[in-house]
């Protein structure tokens, strides 16, 4: 596919055995919970090099100000508790420290966290709703889903409307428990939306991350995974639609710290139109005493018009041999006018023909996340971007 | 009877920054139900021609005309040609991941015919033409062309060409990159087609091998950008014999 990368377009990516921990060698300041750790960006970070910082409305460089203009509801299923609590919480903080800047200020502005519960042994039958509702304002926000020993649930996380978001969510997965995350970013073209997702996975728990960014002007999410015990799997998928001057960047982190544990990373991202920029940065790392690891990453992107730039960083660090698997892939490639005109020579008008090819392209990763109610928004939802384009 | 009529085709690409003619006014008339084969040399500009008639926009047609019955051909979009009747089975099939075969021909099938195939009846007609074609019915589930072979792209090319039953049929280089039982089987495929009587066939082919299964009406050779000898079936005899030396001597 190398003649098929468009223009300006990157896809670096290791594969490292032993070594000094380069994805530690990413951040320019130890994780800490206080902004005043972290110096201001200025851009030329390794963890900020591809991030426009002026769009970020000031959440990198403390002028940006909580004004309440964000509405958040939480629908809980019975059976399952919110809570607002203070810092001084022990579930707060506890499924990892923020490791930049952005994710620092958001954890030392919010005023109260929002903590939800799903206790042991409850089997929901729907959906946790969480929805963040952006009027024009600012907001820190940090939230807590907790799930105990062997109960399984869902939980959705909508981002709509236009805000000025740091937030910053954790999840606490109990020994043998299912959660499954999805987190919509659907705001209006001006939003700005930085955070750390940061998962703390319990002995032989399930959990299954997935990130649809369709929206704002800027997203950059974290996605972190730590594991509390052998036997945990995280199951990160990530779909994405970026176009017209959109940044969106999702950067995940994988610490395979524990024996016996398993990731799998799957995002996958169209891009349309001029100045549309997609940044993906997989970075997981097997370290000496994770034997029994099994773990693979892929990153794939279609760019379907020129003027459209992607950046792809895989990254596998490996510190023990005695592991099942590791592995990562990543390949961006344009959608090919050659495409274009062997669809529609069997008829099939040009509107029509892209679609085919973007449906197709996301559809084993529809499968995938596997949540029926979803995939049928997912497939409208990149139905109309596409009706939007050009 | 639907014709398609080519008149005095001046073709060029844009090449390096600079402009350069492939096709030196091409003149040929192809009814339903005849066979046309053409014949010529690598770089002749064979499947420029092909390209040309399907609306491939690499290729700028700069003077003359193309009608099918009637209707300028040069007008319409790439789709419009296709759903005029007009089907090119190309040289060089293209991949479509993510793009089921069975999703593809199901959604060809509904632009061309106008109207979305009955299920049932389109189950098995496309498992029928598959089986008489000797394709792994595995292949529904696959991607267009990802993986395929050269003969699985032709024998996939052809079965468009018999679920689609066009007017028109441009089939460039189908023989090549096929061993010899492929190659009696896509003529078959090709052969069903021509026996409805209601298409026009034109055959672009660099050796004579599969006349052996397609008999053409018409045999035309193709050099330099035009249409330089036309004859019957007989021509292609002495092309096997002589080859092509007769007509690309000169510059
Ligand atoms: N897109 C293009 N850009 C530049 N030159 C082209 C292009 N398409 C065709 N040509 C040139 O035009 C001439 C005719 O090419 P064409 O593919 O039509 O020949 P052909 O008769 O089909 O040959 P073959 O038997 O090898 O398939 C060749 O010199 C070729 O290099
Ligand atoms: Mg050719």
């Amino acid at each position: 596919m190398a003649d098929n990368i468009p223009v300006g377009s990157t896809t670096e990516g290791a594969i490292q055995v032993g070594g000094d921990h380069p994805a530690d060698a990413r951040v320019s300041a130890p994780a800490s919970y206080d902004v005043a750790d972290f110096p201001v960006p200025h851009g030329r970070e390794e963890e900020w090099r591809f991030t426009p910082l002026e769009r970020l409305r000031g959440l990198h460089d403390g002028s940006a100000v909580a004004d309440g203009g964000i509405r958040t509801e939480v629908y809980t299923p019975e059976g399952v508790t919110q809570e607002q609590v203070g810092r001084d919480d022990p579930r707060v903080g506890r499924a990892g420290k923020p490791v930049d800047r952005v994710a620092a200020q958001a954890y030392s502005s919010f005023e109260k966290a929002t903590v939800v519960s799903i206790p042991k042994d409850t089997v929901l039958t729907e959906p946790v709703r969480i929805s963040v509702h952006g009027q024009g304002g600012t907001a820190f926000t940090h939230q807590v889903i907790e799930i105990g020993a062997f109960a399984e649930a869902v939980v959705v996380i909508d981002h709509t409307g236009d805000a000025t978001l740091g937030g910053n969510v954790e999840y606490l997965v109990g020994d043998g428990a299912k959660l499954t995350v999805v987190s919509v970013q659907d705001w209006d073209d001006k939003a700005a939306h930085a955070g750390q997702h940061t998962a703390l996975v319990g002995r032989d728990a399930t959990f299954k991350s997935v990130i649809v960014t369709f929206g704002g002007d800027l997203v950059r999410l974290h996605p972190r995974i730590n594991y509390a015990a052998p036997g945990g799997e995280a199951e990160l998928y990530g779909l994405y639609f970026t176009d017209n001057g959109q940044h969106q960047e999702h950067r995940l982190f994988v610490d395979h710290d524990t024996p016996h544990c398993r990731s799998n990373v799957v995002y996958k991202g169209a891009l349309q139109g001029e100045d549309a920029h997609a940044v993906w940065i997989g970075d997981v790392l097997i370290r000496a005493e994770a034997e029994g690891t099994d773990t693979y990453e892929l990153n794939r992107n279609l760019v379907l018009t020129d003027g459209a730039r992607v950046d792809s960083v895989p990254n596998l660090e490996i510190e023990t041999g005695e592991i099942v698997g590791a592995g990562h892939a990543s390949a961006t490639g344009r959608f090919e006018d050659e495409q274009l005109f062997y669809l529609m020579a069997r008829g099939i008008p040009a509107d029509e023909a892209r679609r085919l090819v973007v449906r197709g392209f996301f559809a084993e990763l529809v499968q995938q996340i596997g949540l029926p109610e979803l995939q049928e928004r997912l497939i409208e939802k990149i139905d109309a971007e596409l009706e939007a384009s050009v | 009877m639907a014709t398609l009529e080519i008149r005095d085709l001046h073709v060029s690409v844009e090449a390096d920054n600079a402009t350069k003619e492939i096709l030196k006014g091409v003149d040929l008339t192809v009814k339903q139900g005849e066979t046309h084969a053409i014949m010529g040399p690598n770089g002749s500009g064979k499947s420029t021609l092909a390209y040309s008639l399907a609306g491939h926009p690499k290729y700028t047609v700069t003077s003359g005309t193309v009608t099918l019955d009637g209707e300028d051909v040069l007008e319409m979009s790439v789709d419009e040609r296709a759903r005029a009747g007009v089907f090119l089975a190309m040289q060089y099939p293209v991949e479509v991941p993510g793009v089921s075969v069975s999703n593809f021909l199901r959604t060809s099938a509904t632009a061309i015919r106008g109207e979305a195939p009955k299920l049932r009846t389109w189950v098995k007609e496309v498992k029928e033409a598959m089986e008489r074609l000797r394709i792994d019915p595995a292949f529904a589930e696959r991607n267009v062309n990802e993986g395929f072979s050269g003969g699985e792209k032709k024998r996939h090319e052809i079965l468009q060409l018999e679920l689609l039953k066009p007017k028109m049929a441009i089939l460039d280089e189908t023989d090549s990159g096929l061993d010899v039982d492929a190659l009696r089987t896509v003529s078959e495929g090709v052969n069903r087609v021509r026996e409805t009587g209601e298409v026009g066939t034109l055959l672009i082919t660099h050796y004579t091998r599969i006349l052996r299964y397609i008999k053409p009406d018409h045999v035309h050779v193709f050099a330099k950008g035009r249409i330089a000898e036309s004859g019957g079936a007989e021509l292609a005899d002495k092309l096997e014999a002589e080859g092509y030396e007769a007509y690309t001597k000169g510059a």
